[in-house]
């Protein structure tokens, strides 16, 4: 397209662009009490309000090659709760005495990355109006995370039963026997439980994925009592085609009030597909600062959509989610910084670099 | 860093073979401006013209056109913007100004009837101004479209647009210019292409600009990204189910064959992961 000489010098600096236009301004204050997420009163149809659940201190860094040190954790959850998100993925309560440290599955990785669950909970700052939910395969995580501080947890389950097998070692079946034992002493004690349903758009061993299976394990999930159900496009294959589809079958099940949607960017298709969902009316949308932790099952790919991509798409349909995208822009900086890394956000990439090409 | 005509050439001729219906060949623009572009002729004269897939070039004037005809052109495209601002500095005119030198490639073209696509450059937003209004997108789109331009591809060229933008400026545009004579051209710098591209093809719009490899970065910041990945784009669109004629897997390759050439690595996500379902 066109010449740019030494014009470019007299560009406009991102910075400036970006404070400019609507959809980086200032937040305006999270909606007031009686207006929950996904109750639609746009005129386009599409949620006033969404909620953003930050993913990247849990999922993020449990799929980072480097092992981060427990200080530089609890600083970047730290910053994260500086920023406006509601919701904050802390950490994994998987134990490393049953898991052999050399396995490659879920629990291996988790097991090492996440070691440090401890730690990370009680050193935390935990901020009024943020939750900090964790990680919690089975009863006995449960009690710990709960001696550790917690005050809500999430159990993962899947829409494949390979994918089960070989993350969890278990079927399908077995994991929501022990999601039930979570579930149930959770109920006991007031402790809020979200449920995650991984492959719900396909499997890396199945590969296409039912959207009545993924129907089906969520409704499990939610009877049991989990209060949201976040929908997992573990592998990033999904479209916004087959993510449409899904979500119909599961939105028999479920009101859509208790819906959330977690996407992978492997494909490029997360944003298309986010937008897809908040057209159809979720309101909640799992991410994770800098787009931190690739994809297990494809070598050099990226996993995890960005916190501040999708803060700004929102921020562009008007939507509210009470996130300033600045202070989440300098949390991924901290962070990529910290792991030496180039951030995986697009809106960072563009906006760290001030001003044209020397 | 130039790349050498033959792997441009060879680029072409395997971008052919994919199903593309449309590839955009080369500048007829002068190499004092754009050294990358100066073997327009070679390029022109040198690559498979596949029947049924149309080549067209850029020709910002009427010595361009006439030289693109003479390297034996059948389509040429132009580029107009919705920024006074960006016109200044890029072309150093105003837009009317711009428009008047597009008017005689426009009159040319018509007498050889040659088709002629035109481009709006900032539709979403502008490097020097800002924010563009969709109004002033709309008006600079009838224009042209008036000119005599079968299309009028509209370009995000910073990438700033979201969803929200891009269905105000669509909506403004298509009450000027019929939906069918519309394609969008998305930047992928803050991420936001494939959700824009989704949210005009929701529109009506069914002509989608776009680069194997999302080759071409952003000259307004470095480092950035800027055109949207063809592969990432086909990939979506199989997803909905929506034909493009495009064979994949073989743009895959393409984009494959030129990153080893200009020895970088691929903006295509789809192409980055390796898995396979």
């Amino acid at each position: 397209m066109g010449t740019v000489p030494s014009a470019l010098k007299h560009c406009l600096s991102y910075q400036h662009l970006l404070k400019e236009q609507l959809w980086i301004g200032e937040p305006a204050a999270p909606p007031p009490a009686s207006l929950h997420a996904g109750q639609e009163s746009q005129a386009s149809g599409l949620p006033e309000y969404v909620k953003i659940v930050e993913v990247g201190p849990r999922d993020g860094l449990q799929n980072e090659k480097v092992i981060v040190p427990t200080d530089i954790k609890i600083e970047l959850i730290n910053r994260l709760s500086r920023t406006g998100l509601p919701a904050i993925e802390v950490t994994s309560f998987v134990s490393s005495k049953w898991v052999p440290q050399h396995s490659w599955d879920h629990q291996g990785r988790a097991s090492r990355k996440m070691a440090d669950h401890n730690e990370v909970m009680r050193g935390i700052e935990r901020h009024p109006g943020v939750q900090y939910p964790v990680l919690t395969p089975n009863l006995q995580g449960f009690h710990s995370a709960i001696a550790a501080g917690a005050t809500e947890v999430s159990v993962f389950g899947a829409a494949s039963e390979s994918f089960s097998r070989m993350n969890i070692n278990c079927s399908i079946e077995e994991s929501i026997e022990k999601f039930e034992e979570v579930a149930k002493s959770a109920r006991n004690m007031n402790i809020p439980v979200r449920g995650y349903v991984s492959c719900a758009l396909g499997c890396p061993y199945e590969g296409n994925i039912v959207p009545a299976k993924v129907a089906e394990v969520s409704k499990r999930l939610y009877s049991m009592g989990c209060y949201e159900i976040s929908l997992g496009d573990t592998i990033g294959v999904g479209t916004p085609g087959s993510m449409k589809r899904m979500l119909e079958a599961v939105m028999k099940e479920i009101p859509l009030s208790a819906l959330a949607v977690h996407c992978h960017d492997t494909y490029g298709q997360a944003l298309a597909n986010i937008l897809t969902a908040v057209q159809m009316g979720v309101a909640v949308v799992d991410s994770s600062v800098a787009g931190l932790g690739g994809c297990p099952y494809a070598k050099g790919a990226t996993g995890n959509v960005a916190t501040e991509d999708v803060v700004y798409m929102l921020n562009g349909l008007g939507i509210n989610t009470g996130v300033n995208l600045y202070t989440v822009m300098e949390a991924g900086n901290f962070i990529c910084t910290a792991l030496n890394k180039k951030t995986n956000s697009k809106v960072a990439q563009a906006s760290f670099n001030t001003g044209p090409i020397k | 860093n130039v790349v050498p005509t033959a792997v441009k050439i060879n680029l072409i001729n395997m971008l052919s073979e994919t199903g593309l219906q449309v590839i955009e060949a080369t500048s007829f623009v002068s190499p004092k401006w754009v050294p990358q572009m100066a073997d327009h002729t070679e390029v022109m004269q040198g690559i498979n013209k596949l029947p049924g897939v149309s080549y067209p070039v850029l020709t910002p004037n009427l010595k361009g056109f006439q030289a693109a005809v003479a390297a034996g052109a059948k389509e040429v495209s132009i580029f107009g913007a919705a920024s006074e601002l960006f016109t200044k500095k890029n072309i150093n005119c105003s837009i009317a100004e711009s428009l008047e030198r597009f008017g005689e490639v426009m009159t040319a073209a018509r007498a050889a009837s040659i088709p002629v696509r035109g481009y709006v450059s900032c539709v979403l937003g502008c490097p020097y101004e800002g924010k563009i209004s969709a109004a002033k997108v709309a008006e600079v789109s009838k224009k042209m479209y008036s000119m005599g331009c079968y299309e009028i591809s509209l370009g995000d060229t910073i990438g700033i647009g979201t969803p929200g933008s891009m269905k105000e400026m669509l909506t403004a545009v298509m009450k000027e210019v019929p939906v069918g004579a519309l394609a969008v051209h998305c930047h992928d710098t803050y991420g936001q292409a494939l959700a824009n591209i989704l949210v005009a093809l929701q529109m009506g719009v069914s002509v989608v600009d776009a680069s194997v490899a999302g080759l071409g970065g952003c000259p307004y910041a470095q480092g950035a990204s800027g055109n949207v990945a063809t592969e990432d784009v086909v990939y979506m669109l199989n997803g909905l189910g929506v034909h493009t004629g495009v064979d994949l897997q073989k743009l895959v390759d393409v984009g494959t064959f030129i990153c080893n050439a200009l020895n970088r690595r691929t903006n295509s996500k789809v192409s980055q992961a390796s898995c396979r379902l």
